[in-house]
This record gives structure tokens, sequence and C-alpha cells, in this order.
């Protein structure tokens, strides 16, 4: 038997769920609600999350941008996705929703920009410092 | 032999000396300090007083009696040469007792005899007519007009600019592990860059001066810490009194004062606290020290504002010399060997009157160069935005935009100011906030600290994690944000 | 120097500001302008790359940084003078029609005389000595708000080892994104006995990582000279005093301090706008007005949102609130109602009602309960709240009639 804790976040009550999985057949106990039911059951089943990470920009106004996956991936995998995507850099411009990366870890999942960075003009000459 | 000397300390005691001997010609003047930056040692958390000069008994302690009084009405010059934010707002010493009452007619003897000027006894009417905001319970106070307050780390930046101006030579993050001492005479001092040959070694090293005192093989005073903690408030917390506050003294220390800053910050503090000797970096706040600076300051006044006022505590360590006097003096052994040493409070105050001692002693000892046809006494300030008059501003803006650009918010300082700071020698963030003051506000820099490491990123040309607070070792960041993951198995 | 005068001048450009800017376009105030000192409008959008932004208004889950695009691109068109690197250094209240704004730009200084103004400077974090941590103060401290922007703006990664200090949602948040870049997260440290932030960050953030999260505990020092080498944590009794016996030390590289934001208000009060020390922000009418004529607030600078929604709908009823001072040359006078807080409450904004329109009150409890009811005995009104958490605020929503009515009014949570 497989037994797994959840808490519920879908309302500020938090209901600890407990799921247990026997022979296929799962149960969850502890809702307060029914919606707590199918929040155990997913989150038992198939955790995941939105993966929200930076990436390097070269020759950019600044130096990196952020991104996120454009689907939740597998909890467990997130630490690994974040250390797949070290080493990856973009070049400026970028632009939001620009997809910056395909096909993580074979997840099916692309990495999609969530800022918009421009090129570097030189800004001390901007300034007219110097 | 090299004429050259080495003043070991680029506090505001070995920077007075080296401003005073970089006047004299064919001269060497080499300043050797171990920190980033100058004035990082006491000279930069203290209170920032210019006694007056009453405080010390001229037969215990005859130098800080001497030369407090004398450093006060030099300051008068040096700071309008030197550009030094001054406040000759004169001080009170409450007196809320007969036996405080005693005590006072004690200091103004004393004064008298210091040859403090301008010394008069006020009663309680007179004293709350002066300042409302001083406790119903005080019945009497010395005032003592000609003490004053200045920022004391923009006093050593200004005495180090000054300094270079007139040829001296500021070694940061150097230091000084030896003094070579050859047949009885200073050789020079062992670095860590190095050997540095010199005919003249000046021991200004402040709570190290017993250690540098050691390599000389001289062992007759020993430093220990006294730590002193401060509150400072929000500038538009109130009220603020216009002069400096004292309680009545005892015989440890001058008490915890309430006073406004130059920049115009409430500030309460300081404690007495004596460490162990080896404690010389401890500069920590405790819960114990600062509730206890809080109590006594809510002593003088009748309200202090609320805590929540607070923006930032901090504290400081007096050199507090074994024999309790400065130790201001040439040895004959070894040769060479000048000492500038234990300046606890009035130190500050003190300092260009040690300067001028220091020099008067070793031409007594051998010293025979006279002055330069030029020298500059004066040194310009850097630009400050919001000192400036609205018509001034705008044009400077439209001359220099990034002079329009603030990076400081809760200061109001530029970028301009910034970049000015950087070209006079701040090569870190606490060197950018002692010069420019961004970071002092309100928020301790958590707005501003990001945009000055990119300013001094882009000036110093290096990569904005790497720019410090504080020197080697004080590294903003670690790396780059990917440092961590880069390079590790991807199999976790 | 001319002086530029506008109808509405906007000080800030946060979801607030930007949300009053483009309302009050919409509306048809002519000459609106937007100041902020930063060189990207958007606040603090722009340095909040997590989601949960959003998701109540346009039914989507955005990051900060999404969302702040998306307001940007509503206020570029329309006709809104746009001023970024713009520090507002002074606000003065001249006249009932006029105020005056002195406003620093790298294109020059500049003068503005305004009919009204929606200040929306949003708020500033509070620091590791306003929490009263001791010790000593190296390199490696930083205010939640400052390392978001390290990593996502600047690149940079901030330490190793990390404690933070406080569990409200901002720091729950850096919690996990340090750890996502690899950081170690040793310790959420929380003086209060149940967790600041939302129930959502503490699983997402913290149990998804198995971050331990230290609740009545407290950060008391720092130690190391150059850079953090340690901070020294002890538990709290009831009174919150840390009990000495308990002290421990955890190694670390860096002290993350989130322990509360404050509104900037130091512009208003120069002014001399009358401030609440309840939520540390103005006090405003239910017209966002502050005792400043014609001087609305909106946003964290009025109270600290934990919803950008409501910073973004307090932008926009201010923005109606002076295009109806503009048009009507300001509001009538009243028998304005102060609204008591009650047990249960640490504050009600707006705190002054008079009836003229429905008016929606924020609240936020003093601590978590279940199954409490929100009451104003004045209206025999009642609330029923399945559960109540310090971290969210409560929203409820009055009749104009009700307020008129009322001869008084009192709200509390029991
Ligand atoms: C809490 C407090 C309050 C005070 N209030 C007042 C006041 O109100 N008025 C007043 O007149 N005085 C006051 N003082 C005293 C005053 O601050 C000192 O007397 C003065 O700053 C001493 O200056 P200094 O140059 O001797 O020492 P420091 O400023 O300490 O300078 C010594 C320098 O030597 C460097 N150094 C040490 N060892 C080495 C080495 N081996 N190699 C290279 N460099 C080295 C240090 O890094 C340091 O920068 C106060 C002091 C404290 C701590
Ligand atoms: C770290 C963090 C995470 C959050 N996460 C979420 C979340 O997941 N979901 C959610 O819905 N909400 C979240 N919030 C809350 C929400 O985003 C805020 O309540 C909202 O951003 C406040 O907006 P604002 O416009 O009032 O202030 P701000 O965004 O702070 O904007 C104010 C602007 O005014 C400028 N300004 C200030 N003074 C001046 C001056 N004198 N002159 C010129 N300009 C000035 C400032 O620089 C700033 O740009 C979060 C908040 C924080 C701090
Ligand atoms: S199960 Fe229902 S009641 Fe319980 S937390 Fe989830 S949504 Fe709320």
């Amino acid at each position: 038997m497989r037994r797994i804790e959840v808490t519920c976040i879908l309302c500020p009550v938090g209901c600890r769920l407990t799921v247990t999985e026997e022979d296929g057949e799962w149960k969850v106990e502890g809702y307060g609600c029914r919606r707590g039911l199918a929040y155990g059951l997913e989150e038992a089943q198939n955790p995941s999350r939105v993966l929200i990470t930076v990436i390097p920009v070269d020759d950019g106004e600044l130096p990196v941008v952020p991104v996120k996956t454009s689907k939740p991936i597998p909890k467990n995998l997130l630490l690994k996705a974040s250390k797949a995507l070290a080493g990856l850099r973009v070049k400026a411009p970028v632009r939001l929703g620009q997809v910056i990366a395909r096909n993580l870890l074979d997840l099916d999942v692309n990495i999609v920009a969530t800022r918009s960075i421009k090129a570097r003009r030189d800004r001390v000459e901007a300034d007219g410092q110097k | 032999m090299l004429d050259r000397v080495v003043v070991v300390g680029a506090g505001v005691v070995g920077l007075s000396i080296a401003r005073v001997l970089s006047a004299l010609e064919g001269l060497e003047v080499v300043v050797v300090e171990k920190e980033a930056d100058v004035g990082w040692g006491a000279s930069k958390a203290n209170t920032g007083i210019i006694h007056s000069g009453y405080d010390d008994d001229p037969v215990k302690y005859p130098n800080r009696a001497r030369l407090a009084v004398k450093g006060n009405r030099l300051w008068t010059t040096w700071a309008e040469q030197l550009s030094i934010p001054v406040d000759w707002c004169g001080s009170l010493v409450l007196a809320r007792s007969s036996e405080d009452r005693r005590v006072l007619r004690e200091l103004l003897a004393r004064g008298i005899r210091n040859g403090v000027p301008a010394l008069r006894i006020l009663d309680g009417e007179e004293v709350r007519a002066l300042e409302p905001m001083v406790s119903e319970d005080v019945v009497e106070a010395l005032w003592s007009p000609t003490a004053g307050v200045l920022s004391p780390y923009e006093a050593t930046v200004a005495l180090a600019e000054n300094c270079v101006e007139n040829g001296v030579k500021i070694l940061t993050e150097t230091l000084v592990k030896g003094v070579r001492v050859k047949d009885g005479s200073v050789e020079g001092v062992e670095t860590s860059r190095g050997f540095i040959g010199a005919r003249w070694v000046v021991n200004a090293a402040g709570l190290y001066a017993d250690e540098i005192a050691r390599m000389a093989g001289v062992s007759d005073y020993t430093i220990t810490p006294r730590r002193g903690e401060y509150l400072v408030f929000d500038k538009d917390a109130g009220p603020k009194p216009s002069r400096i506050l004292f309680p009545t003294p005892t015989p440890v220390s001058k008490g915890v004062v309430v006073e406004t800053t130059v920049a115009g910050n409430l500030m309460i503090g300081p404690n007495a606290v004596d460490l162990p000797r080896d404690a010389k970096e401890e500069t920590y706040t405790t819960k114990e020290g600062l509730a206890y600076v809080w109590r006594e300051a809510s002593k003088l006044v009748k309200k202090l504002p609320g805590k929540r006022e607070v923006i930032r505590v901090f504290s400081g360590l007096r050199p507090q010399p074994s024999g309790g006097d400065f130790i201001v003096r040439v040895l004959e052994e070894p040769e060479g060997f000048v000492e500038a040493a234990g300046m606890r409070s009035p130190g500050l105050a003190a300092a260009p009157a040690v300067a001028l001692e220091i020099l008067r002693l070793m031409r007594l000892n051998g010293l025979d160069h006279g002055f330069k046809k030029r020298w500059k006494a004066e040194r310009r300030a850097g630009l400050r935005i919001m000192g400036l008059g609205w018509d001034m501003l705008e044009k400077t803006v439209s001359r220099n935009p990034s002079y329009g650009r603030v990076v400081c918010w809760c200061e109001g300082v530029t970028e301009g100011e910034v970049v000015d700071a950087i070209r006079r020698g701040a090569k870190t963030i606490d060197g950018v906030k002692f010069r420019t003051r961004a970071g002092m506000g309100r928020c301790q820099g958590a707005f501003c600290r990001l945009r000055i490491a990119a300013i001094l990123a882009r000036e110093l040309g290096k990569p904005i994690w790497s720019i410090t607070v504080k020197g080697t070792g004080s590294e903003l960041g670690v790396g780059d944000v990917k440092s961590l993951l880069e390079g590790e198995d991807v199999a976790d | 120097m001319p002086t530029r005068r506008v109808d509405l001048l906007v000080v800030g450009g946060g979801p607030a500001g930007l949300a009053a800017a483009a309302r009050a376009s919409e509306l048809g105030v002519r000459r609106v302008v937007l100041v902020d000192e930063r060189r990207w409008l958007g606040g603090i959008l722009p340095q909040c790359i997590h989601p949960g932004f959003g998701l109540h208004r346009y039914g989507r889950d955005m990051t900060g940084c999404e969302l702040a695009e998306k307001l940007i691109d509503r206020v570029s068109s329309l006709d809104v003078d746009v001023y970024t690197e713009a520090h507002t250094v002074r606000m003065g209240y001249e006249s009932y029609l006029s105020k005056t704004a002195e406003v620093l730009t790298p294109r020059g200084a500049f003068r503005f005389r305004a009919k009204t103004v929606v200040y929306a400077a949003g708020a500033r974090e509070r620091t590791c000595f306003e929490a009263g941590i001791v010790g000593s103060r190296p390199a490696g401290v930083y205010t939640a708000g400052e390392v978001q922007e390290m990593m996502d703006v600047w690149g940079i990664l901030p330490g190793r080892e990390a404690v933070v200090a406080g569990s409200g949602d901002v720091g729950l948040i850096v919690a996990r994104r340090l750890t996502l870049e690899g950081v170690k997260v040793k310790a959420v440290v929380e003086l209060m006995p149940y967790p600041g932030g939302l129930l959502r960050n503490v699983v997402q953030c913290l149990e998804d990582y198995q971050i331990p999260l230290l609740l009545s505990h407290v950060v008391l020092a720092v130690e190391g000279s150059k850079r953090v080498e340690s901070v020294l944590v002890a538990e709290v009794d009831e009174n919150l005093r840390a009990r000495e016996e308990t002290v421990k030390r955890i190694p670390c590289d860096l002290l993350v301090i989130a322990v509360g934001l404050i509104p900037r208000v130091e512009l208003l009060a120069g002014a001399g706008a009358m401030i609440d020390p309840k939520t540390g922000g103005p006090v405003v009418n239910e017209f966002l007005e502050t005792s400043l004529p014609g001087v609305f607030a909106a946003g964290n600078a009025l109270v600290i949102n934990d919803l950008v929604e409501h910073a973004m709908e307090q932008g926009e009823l201010a923005a109606e609130s002076a295009y109806r001072f503009i048009e009507d040359g300001g509001f009538r006078s009243a028998s304005w109602k102060r609204v008591r807080v009650g047990d249960g409450l640490r504050f009600v904004v707006p705190q002054l009602l008079a009836g003229f329109r429905d008016v929606k009150l924020y609240l936020r409890a003093s601590s978590p309960s279940e199954n409490a009811r929100l009451l104003i005995p004045e209206l025999g009104k009642s609330v029923r709240l399945r559960s109540v958490r310090p971290a969210e605020m409560i929203t409820l929503t009055l009749k104009a009639e009700d307020v008129l009515k009322a001869e008084r009014l009192t709200v509390k949570l029991v």
C-alpha cells in the first residue's frame, strides 16, 4: 500500500489529506469538500508545477531574462530541469513569449520568456558622460 | 637613507598627520591601511563630536586635556579648508541631581583650567528655553558653545583627498605585518604587499597600535577595545535637539548622548563596554547594549520617537590605552619610531592638534625639512544635488544628465554623485555610501545597493556579483546566478 | 523654469499607478502624467518572476513580469505622458485645486502643478534593523525584494546557504527561488506560531522542497565580519520573547530579511497628509482621498496588499475619484464617520465613510481562525468566514444607503 500526505491548497482551510493506493484503488481521506477529493488524487498521482527560472542574456540591457515552462512539469523533475537549463544562453533582444528552448528533458514542454529584454545600447555614451 | 615616512593607519589621526607632513618639502609620505578604504576603524563609528575640552583632567591626562582644546580650535579652520560638513552647535551637559550639579562645577573649573572659552552654567528654565525637548528633571546644564558635530567619515575622506592632492600615497588593503629595525633605527615596514623602506614610521594604527609597537620592540602599553553602540532615527523623526545633549559624566565615560547628526538624523549613544584585548574586530551590537542606550537617552529628554523610527544600529570600538592618556611621542629606541596611539575619545576632536604635535616632536628629533612653497590647503567636496537650489539643479542636470538620475531614493543621491565618488577613490558599496550617503536612509540600501553595484561594476570593469560591500571577502554575491548549477552533474 | 500644469499627476508606475493612469485617461481626464523613479514601469512586478498574478481579474495566471508588460502596453496605447527614471523629490499642497511636485530626471528637473494627484508610490521592505536583529553588519544580509532583484534582474547568486527570516509570501517565494538555483535554504524562521504567507505558498515553496519552517522562532543576531558566517536563532515564548536556553547557531552565508512591508508615505506626510498608524498609510475616505483634498492614494502606499488586483482596483477607484474631483471641483461636505477597528482586526481601509457611494472595505485579521464572523453591530451585519488568515486581505462591500443610515460604524471579527 502507498500512502501520501497532501495539503489541499484550494482554499485557506488547508485540509490535510491522506491519499492511499492499494492494487490500483485510490482513496482520499480528510477533505472538507469535494474539490479536495479531486485535488488529492491529482497531487498524489501526478503532481506537477510550472518551473520558473532565469536564463543569461548576451548583449542585453539586462544580464538575465526570466522564463517559465509552457506547461506544468512533474514536480520531482523541477530541480533536474533547472539544472538542465544551466549553461543555456540567449542573445538579446528577447521578446515576451519567445520560445527559448524546446522539448525540455523530452517532456514536450518549451521554455518561454516572460519578459522582454532589449539589446544593449552603450549606456555610458548615451548618458553623455565619459 | 630614504627620505620617506610611513604612516600606519588611515584613520583620522593617521591622515591628519599625513596632511601636516605633506606640507614638508622633499619628504615622501606613504599611508598604509589594511582595510579597503580610509577611515574604517574607530574613525567611522563614533559620535562625531568636536569636544570643547572641559572633560579631561589636565593632571591625570595632560595630552587629552591639552590637545582636545587645541584640536577644537584647529577644526574650525580645517573643516572649512577641507569642506567637511560641521555644525558648531554647542553642547549642554545636563544635571539631574545635586550630585550632578556638583560635577558641573568641577567641569566648569576644569574647563577654565584647560582654556575652554565661553562656558556657562544655565538653570533648568534657561536650558528648556534653548532646548524645549529636554526633560523636566533637568535642573542645570553646563553650556559649551564651542563644541560641534561633524561627519566623521566625510572628515577622513576629505583628509585623504587633500593628502593625495599634496602628493601623499595611500595604500589600501595593505596590512603591516612587521616593523624592520636595524641597529636601533627603523628601516621600514613589512606589509602584505612587500617591504616599504622608510626613515620614519608613524604608528597611528588605532586598536592595533599596541601590536605595531610590539613589532618595533615597544611594549610599555596595551590597547583594549571599548565598545560603544548607537541607534540612528529616521530623518523625519523628532524632536531633535539643536545642541548636543550630554548627561553628567561618570568616571568611565561621557555617557549616552542625544544629538542631531550633521545629516539631520537624531542619534543616541554610545554605551561603554570593555572587551578583551584581542576582540579588536567585534563591532557587534547587542540587545542589552541597545536597551541600555535607550534607557539612558530617555532620561535626558521628555520623549524619544517611537522604536519603529530607528533605521540603523551600529557600534564602534574605542582604542583604550592602558595608561588612559593619548600616547603622542617620538621614541629614541628604536630611532624613527613615532606614535600617535591610544586615541580614545576625544581623539577625533584632538586629531589636528595631535598632528601638529607630532610634527613638533619629529622636528625636535631631527626632521629638518622646510615647508613646501606650493601646498594645497583646500579640498573641494563633491557636488550634492539635494543641497542645490532648484535653478542650479536644473543647470547641472542639463549639463550632465547623470546628475538627474536618482539612484538612492531615500537620500536623493544621483548617479553623477556616485560616479564622482568612484573617481575620487570609492571602490566598494560602503566607500560610495560614506562619500555620498547613498544607502544611509530608511531603506538602508535595499533599494539602491544593486544600482550602485551596477555603476561600480561598469566603472571598475568588474562583474556585478564581485563588487564588494567592504573589501575582499565581502562580495555582494558568490557568482553568477547559475554558478551553483553549472558544471554539476545533471543526474540528481 | 516653466511649471507644467496637469490635471492628474500619478506618482508611481506600479500596478496601482498604471491602473490609475489608464482609467483616468479612459474616463477622459486630459493631461495625465505618470512619473516613476525606476528605469522600467511596473513597480515591483518586473522582479516577481513567479506566477500568481492576475488570476482573479484576467482568469489567467501570469507571472509578475507578464502582468507588468500587459499593464504597460495598456498605458502606452493611451494618452498618458510617462516619465521614467523620474524621482519625485517633494510634494506640496498649494491650494484646493493645486498641488505641486518637484521631479528630478536625467532629462531635466521638472515642476508640476496638478489639480489632482494619485499617490501610488508602493512600499519599502522592513530592514534587519527594524526587525531588531543585532550582531555584525556584513555582506550577505539582504531583504527579500533585493534578493529577487539580485537574481532575476541582475543575474547574481546571493549565497550558497541561506536562512530566511519571515514566512510571509515574499519569504516563501524567495526560499523556493533560491532552492531552484541550487542554494541550500536551511530554514525559514517565523516569529508567530503560524506561517505568515498563503497556504498555497507554504506547500509549493517549502513542502515541495522539504525546506524546514521554524515557527515561533526568531533570528536574533548575525555573525561574521566580512560576510555572514552564521545566524543565531531561538525559540520564543508566548510573549514572543526569545528563550535563552534555546539559542542555536545556524551556519550560512546569506540571511534573507522578509519581515514585512511599510507604505512609502514620506512625500504625502511631508505635504501634510494624515497617516494611520495601523496601516502605515494615509487616512483616506471612501473616494480614497487623503486628508489633502484632491490627493488620492492607492496600492501599497495606501495599505499593504497581498493581491495585485486589489492594488489595481484601488488605483482605478482613485482615478475615478480624481475625475469626479476635476469635473465637480471637489466633493460635497458630509458627516464623515470614522470606522472603528474592533477586536480581531489590525486595520480597516478606508477609514472614513459618508455613504456617497457603495464602498469596498479592506481589512486584515489579527490572527488565524476558523469559522469566524465579521460583524458590524450598528448595521446588524454579520458575515460568516470559513477561515481567516492574516496573510489574506478580507474585503467587504457596504451599500451606500447602509452607511448613510448608521450613526457610527465598528467592524470586528469574532
Ligand atoms: C563609540 C566611540 C565614540 C567616540 N566618540 C568620539 C567623539 O564624539 N569625539 C571624539 O573626539 N572622539 C570620539 N571617539 C574617538 C575617536 O573616534 C578616535 O579617537 C579616533 O577615531 C581615532 O582615530 P585613529 O586614526 O587613531 O584610529 P582608527 O580610526 O581606528 O584608525 C586606525 C587605522 O589603522 C588601521 N590599521 C590597524 N592595524 C593596521 C595594520 N597592521 N596595517 C595597516 N593598517 C592598520 C585600521 O584599519 C584603521 O583604519 C569615539 C570613539 C568611539 C569608538
Ligand atoms: C515580493 C512580492 C511578491 C508578491 N507576489 C504576489 C503574487 O504572487 N500575486 C499577487 O497578486 N500579488 C503579489 N504581491 C502583491 C502585489 O504585487 C503588490 O501589492 C502590488 O505590486 C503593489 O503595487 P503598487 O503599484 O502599489 O506598488 P509598487 O509595485 O511598489 O509600485 C510603486 C512604484 O512607485 C515608485 N515610486 C515610489 N516613490 C516614488 C517617487 N517619490 N517618485 C517616483 N516614483 C516613485 C516605485 O519605485 C515603484 O515603481 C507581491 C508583492 C511582493 C512585494
Ligand atoms: S478540501 Fe475543500 S475545504 Fe479543505 S482545503 Fe480543500 S478546498 Fe478547502
